[in-house]
């Protein structure tokens, strides 16, 4: 093959050495940008594909130990004692416990309740007692067997059903974690005299995350410094939080670096505060570099996943498919901790009414504890599960009432100056009937519908469209991001690097490219003049964890408005011109470090105007903007191994300014995938607990031949508060799939399944239910 | 201690090497622990997921699963080998650019392995087809991309001295 | 990694004699590792109970595919990726071409090897319903003798099989006299790559004048080793095709099929499914008889 000289990749420099036109007038969203939109090169991509990436698991520091952990073997109960065979020698191991704990043995997040060692009882399978570390991994394994616990067993809750009984307690007073109640009008009354009245119950399972790189972190400790941690991550300073409690250390001496990290997905944002304080913990015991990196099982076993979830949707709808009135119970599966549950529920609850208009809502939301691994972060936090219920429901109430699909929600749709659940008023163009009319289009739905009605009488293998219509609020709900009040900016270095100093970490998804296009935009230089500072807290400042699909949108903005003010400083105080090449852009710097010490310009969040949030009423402005999507699934059952597959899938929405092209669809075409494999392929299997299937051959993903031709279309609105007209894309494509694939299904067998992952076990078990005749069997 | 050990002979990108091991060490261990070449990624240890691919006497393997000592006298191809004269300012292989530049690669974590099973596909269909390209990268598992931008990717490289339409890229099953 | 390489010895005596004389001198204490994709994840995960281990891996005599006037033999260690790119099977044994793709993926399929496959006897084990339908037998050798026998009577349970402490399955040897037949091979696994089969069914049979003759069905995953159906081949054999064959044969494959419940599928849709698979199959055999 031709080789391609490298200086050319080297050089792609998607700029001029001369700024076009002043960088204040780049203000404007819609203005024309150089490198924002533009396909540059991720910025760490080179290394990642020569293969001098370093994960923490590439890493070795001198000395280093290994750790490993001891887990719970059952759901619940009381520790009755810890023995150690004599066959090892336990001299040369370090152990630790909950009594080694020199601060609080509690996981700092939303509220402290969960250990970081079990201290006398256990509420969840392969929950951590106890930590053992050896200078030899292979002696590990043969020590964390020759560890016996003994227990008296309680009952164990592992259901929302078990829970919500309140027979035994496990949580709190009621078991309940969280509960929201979002009310408008009057549901009652609305309901009273409607045409119809439909109901359903939608299920949905747990889901792993399953990025490649397992979780794994190594510690450091000395007295002089106290804890340091490396890691895979998605936020340090979550870790910082947790670290500073756990070692009962102030600010300084906790650090926290991000190594690169192969894949999050929410997976890496509370449980890295876990595994860095078990680490930490040996660390400092043993007075050696820990590293504990998890095997696949142990990931699989111990690490957190998707919220189970059941919603029930009891709607009045007029004759016309106007939606009155919905009452929804919204129940989601939390696990044996509080963790991130409360805000999981939240984003549930925002997203359960869908991007509709219905004045009437009454929606009892609860997280309920169980004895299981706490669930926690995964993409779309919630929202899946809750716009997979309404989505689900919109074509079944389409169905009882006899109006296409289509047009049902058509009648509804929100659009600019209506109020949706929360009555927040929408004040940007809404424009879902555009992208619904570009999906369908795309797809050739209307055509290939009428088609397979035609073919599928004939044909064991049976087609359909199914349609998801749906939004996605972008960055924290409602006033959580003033309480993050997020600090960001940049920075520039004597050796005339710009740096963008920001917590928010790259895991696959382009933090680092967007953020230094964004930087270089502003700034009027070179992409290339543009770094990330290394994604330590002892260098960078806490602009908030990297989750919610908030980097772009307010991440990105801080980072826009400190370039802006940087400029203004080096125009102010070093002379920088309106007009500058790259030389004078970094004389200038070097002129104002002269004076001032150093250059940096830091930014911190501003809400955009009119924000009004009501946390106990949960009205008001519940996002500052939502990415808007049409998805349209092409799907095929075949009748005789009860498989359905995705042949074909149309993701059209609406995001804001695409910041760069090729991530953008990166971020979308992945997304789908993983919610195709949410829907069809993806099963938790617990037995009394414990993750039966938790290896790779058991826990189906989809592979390169099963993910279909993805068609990824944008439609740009920039948003005025986003960075360069940004909104939130991370997690808006695993919203959307599975609705579309179960509603596709429905149009082509007529049969409707409410809960995923739907197996081909489950249809087989659906459509033999139908059969009331026992098939003849040979005697 | 290590003197009980075999010494296995191996040629890793074109370097010879000789490594003393316990003959059922993987050969994924002895790349990563005793060669320190860490490109090559452990992602579940049992050959499903890719991650440890590489190429051995021209053909794919999982690194994971082969004993040291059958790789004895074998000649070993890695990330780290792809593009070998990097550091001397030599180029990059045509699939690593067309990655780069094709939005191939996000974590990165899958990458190596699904270079080289994207090399070994390339060397045996130069001019591959959708089917091909997805069977020939069906054991390698990622979870960020979806795999569009990949199979653009290949095509890209498969095709950078041919005319091939890029159009029908991975919107063809 | 759970499994601790120190704590096992693996030896390449390079030869078949030398490999045979291994394993006669110590009977039962050597376990033969081929490409080593079944049990190096057994390694990998710690569940590998073989101190001792011999390596088959390179040993020429065990790797080729040749044909004589009869039949065509295969080496226990040729890998599904040789025979992917044999024209002879490709053209005489489209079945097992089809089953060698199966495998895992193209880095499984160049490592894994056709006795391998067998002799780890998965019950769901890809190459098996293939080898049934074709009617194969395996030579199994040792250093004292060497002896061949149907490959339908190899497994004698679950992960069980024919072979002596002593012996290694050496090849595998398949009739030339299948140009005739219609035969029929489908596998449905948890996706469409990287599976392992929930129900797999592989037929081979004769039709002349209207009737079945020769049918030969074996399945995956429908009871603890792969095996033929022989009481559906029964209510087969003989009979005119024609509509009723359907219901006749779906009725015995219902009985005969005593599948489990497992964590990849469930006992009653194995069963299901492998009743309209073999639909499948004489649907396409109707079809084709009412076209001619």
């Amino acid at each position: 093959m031709p080789a391609v000289p490298v200086a050319l990749h080297c050089v792609v420099c998607y700029a001029s050495t001369r700024a076009e036109f002043p960088a204040y007038s780049i203000m404007s969203t819609t203005a024309t940008t150089r490198i924002v939109g533009a396909p540059v090169p991720r910025k760490e991509g080179l290394d990642k594909l020569v293969g001098r990436t370093q994960y923490v698991d590439d890493i070795k520091r001198a000395g280093m130990w290994y750790g490993a952990t001891v887990r719970s073997t059952i759901p619940r109960g009381i520790i009755q004692s810890i023995t150690f065979d004599p066959r090892i020698d336990w001299a040369e191991f370090t152990i630790a416990t909950a009594a080694d704990v020199p601060g609080k043995n509690h996981i700092q997040l939303i509220v402290a309740d969960q250990p970081c060692l079990a201290d006398g009882r256990v509420n969840h399978c392969d929950e951590a007692i106890l930590l053992l570390a050896h200078p030899d991994r292979h002696k590990l394994l043969e020590a964390v067997d020759a560890v016996r616990v003994e227990y008296e067993p309680l009952p164990a809750l592992l259901t929302i059903e078990e829970s919500e009984k309140q027979n035994d307690i496990i949580l709190g007073e009621d078991n309940i974690i969280k509960s929201f109640l979002l009310e408008k009008g009057d549901v009652d009354a609305a309901s009273a005299n409607a045409a119809h009245i439909v109901e359903g119950e939608y299920r949905t399972g747990a889901q792993e995350h399953l990025y490649i790189e397992n979780n794994g972190m190594i510690a450091e400790w000395s007295a002089e410094d106290g804890i340091t941690v490396w890691g895979s991550l998605q936020c340090p300073y979550y870790v910082h939080k947790t670290l500073r409690a756990v070692f009962d250390l102030p600010d300084e001496k906790v650090r926290v670096i991000q190594t690169e990290t192969g894949g999050a997905f929410g997976g890496k944002e509370d449980f890295p505060s876990t595994l860095g304080a078990h680490a930490g913990l040996l660390a400092m015991k043993s007075g050696h570099p820990v590293k504990m990196v998890y095997d696949r099982m142990e990931d699989l076993a111990a690490t957190t996943k998707r919220h189970p979830s059941r919603v029930r949707h009891r709607t009045a709808v007029d004759k016309d498919g106007k939606l009155l009135a919905m009452e929804i119970d919204l129940a989601i599966d939390g696990g044996a901790y509080s963790t991130l549950s409360s805000t999981v529920l939240s984003r549930a609850t925002l997203h359960a009414c869908g991007p509709y208009v219905c004045p009437n809502i009454r929606l009892n939301a609860r997280a309920w504890a169980t004895n299981t691994v706490p669930y926690g972060a995964f993409r779309g936090f919630g929202a899946p599960q809750a716009i997979f219920a309404m989505e689900r429901h919109m074509d079944e109430i389409a169905a009882a009432i006899g109006v296409d699909p289509i047009e049902l929600r058509r009648r509804n749709f929100l659009h600019e100056g209506d109020k949706n659940a929360t009555e927040q008023l929408m004040r940007e163009p809404v424009i879902l009937d555009q992208l619904l009319d570009c999906a369908l289009k795309e797809s050739g739905y209307h055509a290939k519908r009428a088609r397979y009605a035609r073919e599928n009488s004939k044909s064991a293998v049976k087609r359909g469209m199914g349609v998801a219509a749906f939004y996605h609020g972008s960055g924290f709900t409602g006033s959580g991001e003033l309480y993050l009040n997020s600090l960001a900016g940049v920075d520039v270095t004597p050796d005339s690097k710009v740096r963008v100093l920001v917590s928010n970490t790259e895991f696959g998804q382009g933090t680092n490219t967007i953020l230094t296009q964004i930087a270089a935009e502003a700034l009027g230089i070179d992409f290339c003049d543009v770094v990330m500072a290394p994604a330590d807290t002892a260098h960078i400042p806490n602009s908030g964890p990297t989750v919610a699909s908030r980097t772009s949108m307010v991440v990105g903005r801080l980072i826009e408005r400190a370039s802006l003010q940087l400029l203004a400083m080096l125009r102010e105080h070093a002379g920088l011109t309106d007009h500058f090449s790259r030389e004078e852009f970094f004389a200038a710097c070097a002129h104002y470090r002269e004076a001032h010490g150093k250059v940096e310009s830091l930014c911190r969040y501003e809400a955009p105007p009119g924000i009004y949030w009501d946390d106990k009423k949960y009205h008001g402005e519940a996002y500052p903007a939502y990415a808007w999507a049409i998805y349209v699934a092409q799907v095929a059952v075949d009748t005789v191994t009860y498989s359905a597959e995705v042949e074909e899938f149309w993701a059209v929405q609406e995001v804001g300014r695409v910041l760069h092209p090729v991530l953008a669809k990166g971020q979308i075409e992945g997304g789908v995938a993983q919610g195709i494999g949410y829907a069809l392929y993806e099963k938790v299997v617990l037995k009394n607990g414990h993750m039966a299937n938790n290896q790779m051959t058991n826990y189906i993903i989809p592979t390169a031949e099963d993910v279909p031709p993805i068609h990824v279309h944008f439609e740009e609105i920039p948003f005025r508060y986003g960075g360069f007209g940004a909104k939130g894309i991370g997690e808006l494509p695993h919203d959307g799939p599975a609705p579309a694939i179960l509603n596709a299904i429905r149009d082509a067998t007529g049969i409707a399944c409410n809960a995923i992952p739907l197996l081909p076990e489950d249809l087989f078990a659906t459509l033999t239910a139908r059969e009331r005749v026992e098939e003849p069997v040979a005697l | 201690m290590s003197a009980r050990w075999p010494t296995i002979q191996l040629t890793v990108n074109g370097r010879p090497c000789s490594v003393e091991a316990p003959p059922m060490k993987r050969l994924l261990d002895v790349l990563r622990e005793d060669l320190r070449l860490t490109g090559t990624k452990e992602g579940c240890g049992e050959g499903e997921c890719g991650s440890c691919s590489v190429r051995m006497d021209g053909e794919l393997v999982n690194s994971c699963l082969i004993p040291v000592l059958q790789a004895e006298g074998a000649t070993i191809q890695t990330v780290e080998g792809l593009a070998p004269n990097l550091e001397s300012g030599g180029a990059l292989h045509p699939l690593q650019e067309a990655f780069l530049q094709c939005g191939g690669a996000q974590c990165g974590i899958c990458t190596p392995g699904m270079l080289m099973a994207a090399a070994q596909l390339i060397e045996n269909h130069p001019h591959p087809t959708m089917a091909e390209i997805r069977e020939g990268l069906a054991g390698n598992l990622c979870r960020c991309t979806g795999f569009m931008r990949i199979f653009e990717s290949v095509l890209a490289a498969a095709t950078q001295a041919s005319d091939r339409n890029l159009e029908q890229a991975p919107h063809a099953r | 990694m759970r499994g601790n390489a120190e704590a096992h010895e693996l030896i390449a005596p390079g030869s078949l004699a030398a490999v045979l004389d291994l394993i006669a001198a110590e009977p039962g204490v050597w376990t033969p590792i081929a490409g080593g994709t079944e049990l190096m994840v057994a390694h990998a995960a710690g569940r590998l109970n073989s101190p001792k281990l011999v390596s088959l891996w390179g040993i020429p005599e065990l790797r080729l595919v040749r044909a004589a006037e009869a039949e065509i033999s295969l080496g226990a260690g040729t890998t599904f990726l040789d025979l992917r790119r044999s024209a002879l099977i490709a053209k005489e044994l489209p079945l097992l071409a089809k089953a060698a793709s199966w495998i895992g993926s193209i880095a499984n399929q160049s490592r894994a090897t056709l006795g391998g496959n067998l002799v780890n006897g998965s019950p769901a084990a890809d190459s098996s319903p293939a080898l049934l339908a074709y009617d194969a037998e395996v030579e199994i050798i040792s250093a004292r003798a060497s002896r061949r026998i149907p490959y339908s009577k190899f497994h004698i349970g679950y992960k069980s099989n024919a072979l002596a402490a002593d012996e290694l399955l050496y090849a595998i040897h398949l009739p030339r006299r299948f140009a005739q037949h219609r035969h029929y091979l489908r596998k449905v696994g948890t996706r469409r790559a990287m599976a392992i089969s929930k129900v797999a069914l592989a037929a081979t049979a004769l039709v002349e004048s209207g009737s079945l003759r020769e049918v030969r069905l074996a399945a995956a995953s429908l009871a603890a080793f792969p095996t033929r159906l022989y009481r559906v081949e029964d209510a087969l054999s003989g009979r005119p095709i024609a509509k009723e064959l359907i219901r006749a044969g779906r009725s015995a494959i219902l009985a005969e099929a005593l599948p489990i419940d497992d964590i990849r599928s469930t006992a009653e849709y194995r069963r299901r499914v492998a009743a309209n698979l073999l639909e499948e199959f004489l649907l396409e055999l109707l079809g084709n008889e009412e076209r001619s």
